[in-house]
């Protein structure tokens, strides 16, 4: 009696966080639905027709080829920003002298209109892979850089204090103390430079040459297919949620065991 | 009236005790120009016993402390432990926090061999020493849990661990039990003189609970309001052979503690 008085309250049910979590994108996935349906736009497809379109290109080897097209100025870009921005951030927050050299620089890129900048890399370094994987660094690289040199500057004071009075020499305080304490938002920047390096490679291929996923929006716009150009912005979202999720859980798994769901 | 046995501040001042682990000599401590902490401090701490440091709140307590486990510098004067100098942190002095500055991320046995993990100590030696105090505090059970799953007592019962497995002989203690609740803290109090007994430790314990300092100390220096001085310096030594309760009900106890407090409200009020 208990099993069927609990399962029947729906408060106790939305306490539940993933019919919450599923029951948010439900909602999003129907008002999509009942928008295309209306419709809101001729260019505006539901959410069916997009799924049916998503299915076809999963099937016919479009987003394969497509990926490995976008995928490679993209792995390179945010490879190169992840281990130098954390090395500049993890640096800069460490030295004075390196954050007065280095800082202003990512804060001015950080607030610099970046999609307005992309066109003039074809100028320095045309239209081929390197632009593209300089589109990628340059929408990166500033959240990358500046969360790691927050997370490093405000390591607790209490905790470094501790490992000087057990003599800790400098590099057991940066790696046993100040990186795992910074750990958190150095991936939180890793994680956010990862979406931001996703846009750069889409906006270089939608702005500099139209190759790989840019290209797939674009080709789908000029033939008017709209379900196929929807279903080309869908799989870009599901795959930067997924690379952000699994990037999330190498955080969890290498600096912060603590937080593990047991 | 009958006046407990007291050392002058006189005496305590510049004249070296029978066995001092640490001395402080006329140490002075300026933050910036403006902020005078500390304005000539001297005393000695005996070896082998527990020594309160005690004042008004802003006196300098922690500040003087942290001078004497070398992580901070004096504007001017000295800390000597075992006659040398204090130049910085050293393995003679351990430290217990009072935010217990515990690293979140590790279990409680590894944040309690983290001294010995500093110290280049083998993993599987320093976890068997570290296994071995976090059971002398009570925690035996937790050592594969994280801090954030523990009580504050708990968690600086793990503090408590750290500092007695590096094996110095000085523990310094910064208002250990502060954070930590009434009832807690007095089973605190005394599992730490329990502990201490068989430790041979030599410890210099700040706090601002005049009932804590009277109950743990043999020796309690009364800091004047900043830039602090030395007020003056007794030595309470409470028979604690009674147990705990006896102790707090007994005249003298309760004689110490009016007199911390008389002598310490006198700098309340002006």
């Amino acid at each position: 009696m208990s099993v069927t008085q609990t399962a029947l309250r729906p408060t106790r049910v939305l306490a539940r966080p993933w019919v919450l979590r599923v029951l948010s994108i439900l909602v999003v996935l129907c008002l999509w639905e009942w928008a295309g349906r209306v419709p809101v736009s001729i260019a505006f497809p539901t959410f069916t027709d997009t799924l049916a379109a998503f299915v076809d290109m999963l099937a016919d080897g479009t987003f394969a080829s497509a990926y490995a097209e976008t995928l490679g100025p993209l792995l390179v870009g945010v490879g190169l920003t992840a281990v130098g921005g954390v090395l500049a951030g993890v640096v800069m927050g460490l030295s004075p002298r390196a954050q007065w050299f280095g800082l202003p620089v990512f804060i001015v890129l950080q607030a610099a209109p970046s999609a307005a900048i992309i066109p003039l890399i074809t100028f320095v370094y045309g239209i081929g892979f390197a632009a593209k994987v300089f589109a990628v660094v340059l929408l990166s690289a500033p959240v990358i850089v500046l969360n790691s040199y927050r997370g490093v500057a405000n390591a607790p004071r209490s905790l470094i204090e501790m490992g000087d009075s057990f003599q800790a020499n400098t590099r057991q305080r940066v790696w046993k103390i100040v990186i795992p304490a910074a750990s958190g938002l150095i991936f939180a920047g890793l994680r956010l430079g990862l979406a931001q390096g996703f846009t750069g490679a889409i906006l270089a291929e939608l702005i500099i040459t139209p190759t790989g996923v840019g290209d797939l929006i674009t080709y789908y716009r000029s033939l008017a297919d709209y379900p196929r150009m929807f279903a080309a912005i869908l799989s870009i979202i599901i795959f930067a949620s997924v690379s952000i999720t699994l990037l999330q859980r190498l955080e969890l798994r290498l600096f912060r065991p603590e937080m593990r769901p047991s | 009236m009958t006046e407990p046995a007291t050392h002058s501040p006189d005496a305590a001042v510049g004249t070296p005790t029978v066995d001092a682990a640490v001395r402080v000599v006329d140490l002075v401590k300026d933050f910036g120009s403006d902020v005078h902490a500390i304005g000539g401090l001297s005393f000695d701490v005996p070896r082998g016993e527990l020594t309160s440091i005690i004042g008004p709140s802003g006196c300098g307590k922690t500040t003087t402390l942290k001078v004497i486990a070398g992580l901070a510098e004096p504007t001017s004067g000295r800390v000597e432990v075992e006659g040398r100098p204090v130049t910085g942190p050293g393995p003679d002095r351990a430290m217990v926090f009072q935010d217990f500055a515990l690293l979140p991320w590790a279990t409680v046995l590894r944040n309690a061999a983290f001294g010995l993990e500093l110290k280049g100590v083998p993993r599987r030696e320093r976890e068997s020493v570290a296994r071995e105090y976090v059971a002398k505090v009570g925690l035996a059970g937790h050592e594969d849990v994280y801090p954030h799953q523990l009580s504050g007592g708990m968690r600086q019962r793990v503090g408590l661990a750290r500092a007695l497995a590096v094996d110095a002989d000085i523990l310094l203690m910064d208002e250990p039990f502060a954070s930590v609740d009434e009832q807690i803290r007095r089973k605190f109090q005394e599992d730490l003189l329990n502990l201490l007994s068989d430790e041979d430790k030599t410890v210099i314990f700040v706090t601002h609970s005049i009932e804590e300092a009277v109950y743990v100390s043999d020796q309690i220096v009364l800091l004047t309001r900043g830039p602090s001085t030395v007020s003056t310096v007794v030595r309470p030594g409470l028979d604690h052979s009674a147990g705990s309760d006896s102790v707090r009900r007994s005249t003298a106890y309760l004689d110490w503690v009016e007199r911390i407090w008389q002598e310490l409200e006198s700098y309340l009020e002006n």
